[in-house]
């Protein structure tokens, strides 16, 4: 019964989501107010059925109805409660139906919030949300039901892959999507814009709070699931470069552009096409990430569907979405007059700069993940790009971007003195530069590459300090009350960049001084590893709700004084059969200890696997800054407040294609 | 129409393109790298309530044969079987089981409700030997030639569709 309402609900949602792809969009055209008006009830209607759809696939998961074939195939009564609910997304059909409900969630803000958009608008970007919401409720309806019965049903379900019932990866996905799909808002802003032939200030303001909120999603969305690749997979690696992390890693990028060349159109009403394009762009991998993912076509650990009727519609609804998007924007784009214009030493150029590392990261992101496939496309051949590829373009794409970002929150805008600024961060180039020196002679293993990240980091984090000194004049008369008048964008930002600075940090430490051991050890004996004393006191069988493991008992002391136990597990799952690592960690500020324990040997022996890694939490703690920083800038009470009313002088609402 | 803009179509296009081409490869066909190597050598004890053991002397008689890596706690393996039991029936080569894994009484009632199509079953308790094989997951099939070397590898379960596509005509191959 609750399948059938779901499945109902869901049916009723695509019917909405059809009138709402059409009729306001007639309604714009014709300039008819009773059909732009349709909009956002039907948003609204939208919103509610889908949340009935996704509550019943909840239900069924929660009550354990295996005559769901969805349930039954990924759940199991012995299931702890957190990871029935977190099932519902842990599977293809499920988080095909969270990305429709986060999408519909996303139109119905539109159509609550956007009060102060002018009606043409909203109705054309409701309109274009509800098309993007029709292919993929059709994807679900056809190739993906949640909601198929299996009859008989089984007693209990075949439970949920044992790697992924974790709390850090429970909340991974929704994160993800909310990023994922919140880039949709900007793309429908992005294709009204183009079907009005217009875009102003305003549009940039309207475009900049979602970008931001998707943004801030994403990036602890891609932190949480680096995470839970440190801990759970047990070799402490955190990043891996594989396509489903690139999938996600590429909207951020773009995503990151966008978020700030939407500044300039704001501000400066100049980039517009570029803003547009890079709206696009930035939904477009997302919509591509979940093709990768979904379709199988790139091998991975993540892809858990492969299913070729499924790659076949995704990659229909991607040419029809991406490649008609992209064909309206070669025959309107060029309508698009800049109208602000700025020297290349600027505020502006300095966002440009920003821009074009972050496409070209992107795109060479991008090129790595589809070149094995287009190779195997074209020859036959099978090839993995790997890590070395990466590494190697990424370091000199991030080198002048880091750089730049230092400099560029002192240029202002139009026309930037650059010697000024230049001599202003003469504090920052100092203090850079002393601490390379001291790492250089107090480091052992100091390599080129990690003086260079250290740098980096050390000069991000300095410059951006400074910036925020001298805006508030830290310290002279007065400063209190302009630290307290300093608008929160302007706080959001220093904290999103020092942010970056810690992430950057953490990664070049963490790779560059991290200390590994891999050892027979028998209870009661010790190791020493970077200073510590690790000693396995006991390896004991431990009994979970679904799985049995063995537990080990570290006790780890420096210099004789106790610091911590550590509790690594080797579990073995029953429901699907399989063996997962749990590795214990201890995260101190200045370094993580890290323990797993492997297989026994003959002689009552367990491998284990030891690791000293410094400031390795630093990674997350500098993502964390930087989505606190994007919170913070969405705060800002004129981001709230929304765009100021639209000036009078605008193009003609159509415009003859050249 | 301006070129700048007409651009990230066409490079879309191109992308697009590679996208469906890739499609209609088979991502999960990774070419074993033991493909017409020796198989490994082995030699393993006989499931629970059987009495032949398997070994890699099996598997060079002169005639072409089929190894499945299975096991009991595999699901697709489960729905594999009745199409390994067809075959078998064929008569046409024989088919040896790699036992991966698995607990000796649950191989023994998994035989024992399925049917068993087997020549002969090597437990391979510890997974070694399927290491060795290359192994990466449950069911997997080998055809191998009557000199003992490995000629191709399937992953995932049998269908009608590879016995009689695949399998089938590249025995009478070999049996030629």
């Amino acid at each position: 019964m609750i399948a059938e309402i779901g499945q109902f609900a869901l049916i009723l949602t695509l019917a909405l989501a059809l009138v709402q792809m059409v009729a306001p969009l007639v309604g714009a055209q014709r300039g008819a107010p009773s059909l732009m008006a349709l909009a956002r009830p039907l948003a609204v209607g939208q919103f509610l059925f889908v949340a009935l759809a996704f509550a019943a696939l909840t239900a069924g998961h929660v009550l354990d109805d295996f005559s769901i074939l969805n349930v039954a195939a990924n759940s199991n009564t012995a299931k702890p409660m957190l990871y029935k609910v977190a099932g519902v997304w842990g599977n293809h059909e499920g988080s095909i139906l969270l990305w429709v409900t986060i999408l519909a969630t996303f139109g119905a803000c539109v159509a609550l919030f956007g009060n102060n958009l002018p009606a043409g608008l909203r109705a054309r970007v409701l309109a274009v949300q509800a098309g993007v919401a029709v292919g993929f409720l059709l994807f679900s309806l056809l190739t993906s039901n949640p909601f198929a019965r299996l009859d008989p049903a089984p007693l209990d379900g075949r439970g949920l892959n044992p790697l992924l019932q974790d709390p850090g990866l429970a909340f991974h996905p929704p994160f993800l999507y909310v990023g994922y799909v919140g880039f949709s808002i900007a793309f429908s802003f992005a294709i009204a814009a183009l079907i009005e032939g217009r875009v102003d200030a305003a549009w940039g303001r309207w475009v900049r709070p979602w970008t931001l909120a998707a943004w801030c999603a994403l990036t602890i969305g891609i932190a949480l699931g680096s995470w839970w690749s440190y801990y759970e997979l047990g070799w402490s690696g955190w990043w891996f470069w594989d396509p489903v992390e690139n999938a996600s890693f590429m909207p951020w990028l773009s995503g990151t552009a966008l978020l700030h060349s939407a500044i300039v159109v704001e501000k400066r009403n100049a980039l517009k096409s570029w803003t547009i394009l890079l709206a696009i762009i930035t939904f477009s991998l997302s919509l591509l990430g979940t093709f990768l993912v979904r379709s199988g076509v790139l091998t991975s650990v993540h892809a858990f569907a492969t299913d070729p009727s499924r790659g076949i519609f995704i990659l229909a609804f991607l040419w029809l979405v991406v490649g008609g998007s992209l064909a309206l924007f070669a025959v309107r784009a060029p309508a698009l007059k800049a109208s602000g214009l700025f020297a290349p030493i600027s505020r502006e150029g300095g966002l440009v700069l920003n821009n074009l590392f972050l496409s070209i990261a992107a795109a060479t992101v991008l090129l790595g993940t589809l070149f094995p496939l287009a190779l195997d496309a074209l020859t036959g051949q099978k090839v993995s790009v790997g890590p070395p590829y990466f590494n190697r373009t990424f370091v000199p794409l991030m080198t002048p971007l880091l750089v730049i970002m230092g400099i560029g929150p002192f240029l202002s805008w139009k026309r930037a003195d650059l010697a000024g600024v230049l001599g202003r961060l003469k504090g920052a180039a100092a203090i850079t530069g002393a601490v390379v020196l001291v790492t250089l002679l107090i480091a052992d293993r100091a390599s080129a590459a990690t003086l260079l990240g250290i740098g980096l980091g050390v000069w991000l984090a300095a410059s951006t300090l400074s910036e925020w000194a001298g805006r508030v004049r830290l310290f002279k008369s007065g400063w209190p009350a302009r630290l307290r008048r300093l608008p929160r964008a302007a706080w959001g930002m220093s904290i999103a960049h020092l942010g970056m600075a810690v992430t950057i940090l953490g990664i070049t430490v963490s790779l560059s001084w991290q200390t590994e051991k891999l050892i027979i050890l028998h209870p009661g004996d010790s190791v020493a590893v970077a200073g510590y004393d690790f000693t396995l006191d006991e390896v004991a069988p431990v009994t979970g709700p679904n799985y049995i493991a063995q537990r080990g008992t570290f006790t780890v002391r420096r210099g004789g004084k106790l610091v911590t136990t550590l509790h690594p597990e080797a579990r073995t799952y029953q429901n699907p059969p399989m063996e997962t690592t749990e590795a214990g960690i201890r995260p101190l500020l200045l370094k993580d200890l890290y323990a797993v324990i492997g297989d026994p040997d003959e002689n009552g022996g367990w491998g284990v696997r030891i690791y000293v890694k410094p400031l390795i939490s630093w990674i997350w703690a500098g993502s964390l800054l930087m989505m606190l920083g994007g919170l913070v800038s969405l705060s800002d009470r004129r981001t709230r407040m929304g765009a100021p009313a639209r000036r009078a002088k605008t193009m003609p609402a159509t415009v003859a294609a050249e | 129409m301006k070129f700048q803009y007409v651009l990230p179509f066409l490079v879309f296009g191109l992308i697009a393109v590679a996208l469906g081409v890739g499609l209609t490869l088979k991502p999960s066909e990774i070419p074993s790298a033991l493909i017409n190597k020796p198989v490994p050598e082995f030699s393993l004890p006989p499931v629970k309530g059987r009495t032949d053991g398997f070994s890699s002397a099996d598997l060079k008689t002169g005639k072409p044969s089929l190894v499945n890596v299975f096991a009991s706690w595999c699901i697709p393996c489960r729905a594999e079987h009745p199409i390994l039991t067809a075959f078998a029936k064929r008569g046409v080569a024989p088919l040896y089981g790699l036992n991966y894994k698995d607990k000796p009484d649950a191989a023994r009632a998994f035989l024992d409700e399925l049917g068993d199509p087997f020549t002969k079953i090597g437990a391979d308790l510890n997974g070694r030997v399927s290491i060795d094989w290359g192994v990466y997951g449950v069911p997997e099939t080998f055809v191998v030639s009557g000199d003992g070397r490995i000629i191709y590898k399937h992953i995932g379960p049998m269908t009608e569709a590879t016995i009689t596509d695949t399998i089938l005509p590249l025995l009478e191959k070999l049996q030629k």
